[in-house]
């Protein structure tokens, strides 16, 4: 394949096959992981990518996953760069993402800023069920399965679900 | 930039990184410990934010040493220089982590308080070295931040909760103020490393985080019923290499696999 035939986009709607390993109901760009993308003048792709958390383990394995699709497409020379600022934000989760996320029974993060205050003994933020859509939760735990995620619980439904915090 | 500058500069960066590690390790020998589940998924959450920064740290290491021409001798001689021969085959003299972070986890409130302790401190040193002059680990600093702000918080509130709860936790984190109080002036003492390159604006000048970070430990004591602690007889060493004996014992586990298998992989 001759990459003067693919522009950004095309590429874009590749890397949408990409799924986030941890949360298999979102792929690379509704997470927002994928910063840029450049087609070099040798031919070669060069992927921006940038981590959520400094420790989350599924980057190595998303770096892999990206490598093999586009090697599966045709491209020859991958280079996959990571960089960590400016630092990712759950505002770069496209409506889209959140939509998905809440189908699948994560709350999505909500728009304001609000947990990575100093302040101590917050109140919880609010949070509505991604099952039963009340609003009337209240946070088990502020870390969850993932470092991305923290606990709550229905106060309704009484079902315990993960919402996916601000970060 | 000359041969000794980036000496001083790969070791300053591991020793952002073995701070990193070994609490990160230390952390993490809570996994399926903690006093009730939803603890247990936060001390080895922060582990895990702690581990990654270390991983960050390593990698920006390896990289400088790798182009570097310096004879430096870190995890043998087997050619190329990784973020993990760095962290798996070291040795303990040549591990740059303050002796604060290899202390043994305790009970709860030593782990809670190492971390309270230790969480301040990084806070307004990773706030600082978000100016750095050095694009990596201004990066690095920017990102770490936000999770080191869950990590100051998260502590802070169980401090409280155990110093201003029951009497039976307040002696519990009193012990633990008179095991850990000796390991605290060595974090804002420089080690050569650390004034070479806070003299290039690269690194921190931490004794200058020091006002900060008593403000920040006064105000939470305060808050928790806890008295300030008087002057205790200091221990430091860490960050040149000389360590308490559990760093040993900490290396003898995390190492491991990588001693008895070289090279082998999951």
């Amino acid at each position: 394949m001759r990459t003067s035939e693919i522009d950004k986009k095309t590429i874009y709607s590749y890397l949408e096959q990409v799924q986030d390993p941890e949360v298999p109901a979102l792929n690379v760009i509704d997470m927002g992981i994928v910063r840029d993308v450049f087609l070099h003048d040798d031919g070669s792709l060069e992927i921006i990518i940038t981590p959520t958390y400094s420790g989350c383990p599924a980057m190595d394995v998303i770096s892999m996953n990206i490598r093999i699709l586009l090697s599966t497409i045709g491209f020859k020379k991958i280079k996959i760069t990571q960089v960590l600022s400016p630092a990712w934000t759950t505002d770069w989760m496209s409506e889209e993402g959140k939509r998905k996320l809440h189908n699948y029974g994560i709350a999505p993060p909500n728009p304001k800023q609000q947990v990575c205050s100093e302040k101590l003994f917050a109140p919880n933020e609010a949070v509505q069920c991604p099952h039963c859509d009340s609003w009337h939760t209240h946070r088990v735990s502020e870390f969850g399965s993932t470092p991305c995620k923290s606990l709550y619980v229905c106060d309704d439904c009484k079902e315990p679900f993960d919402y996916f915090k601000c970060h | 930039m000359d041969n000794q500058s980036t000496n001083q500069l790969i070791n300053y960066i591991l020793h952002l990184a073995d701070d990193a590690l070994i609490l990160g390790h230390r952390n993490s020998e809570w996994c399926g410990h903690g006093p009730v589940l939803e603890q247990d998924i936060a001390i080895t959450n922060i582990s895990l934010d702690l581990i990654g920064q270390a991983r960050n740290f390593f990698q920006y290491a390896a990289r400088l040493i790798n182009e570097s021409s310096l004879p430096l001798s870190f995890g043998g001689d087997r050619g190329e220089v990784s973020e993990d021969t760095l962290a798996y085959l070291r040795d303990v003299r040549q591990f740059r982590n303050c002796l604060l972070v290899e202390q043994p986890n305790g009970d709860w409130a030593k782990t809670i308080l190492r971390q309270f302790l230790f969480s301040s401190y990084q806070f307004y040193l990773y706030d600082q070295l978000r100016n750095s002059n050095d694009e990596t680990l201004a990066a690095i600093a920017e990102k770490s931040l936000k999770e080191v702000t869950y990590h100051l918080r998260w502590s802070s509130e169980w401090v409280i909760r155990l110093g201003d709860g029951t009497s039976e936790s307040h002696e519990r984190i009193l012990d633990a103020i008179n095991q850990l109080w000796m390991y605290t002036d060595e974090l804002f003492a420089p080690a050569n490393y650390e004034s070479r390159t806070a003299s290039v604006k690269t690194g921190i000048d931490v004794a200058l985080l020091r006002p900060n970070w008593e403000e920040k430990v006064k105000e939470i004591f305060v808050e928790a019923t806890l008295p300030w602690p008087g002057a205790v007889f200091q221990q430091m060493g860490g960050k040149e290499g000389k360590h308490t004996e559990h760093l040993g014992y900490i290396l003898a586990e995390l190492q491991f696999m990588q001693r008895a298998y070289p090279a082998s992989e999951w």
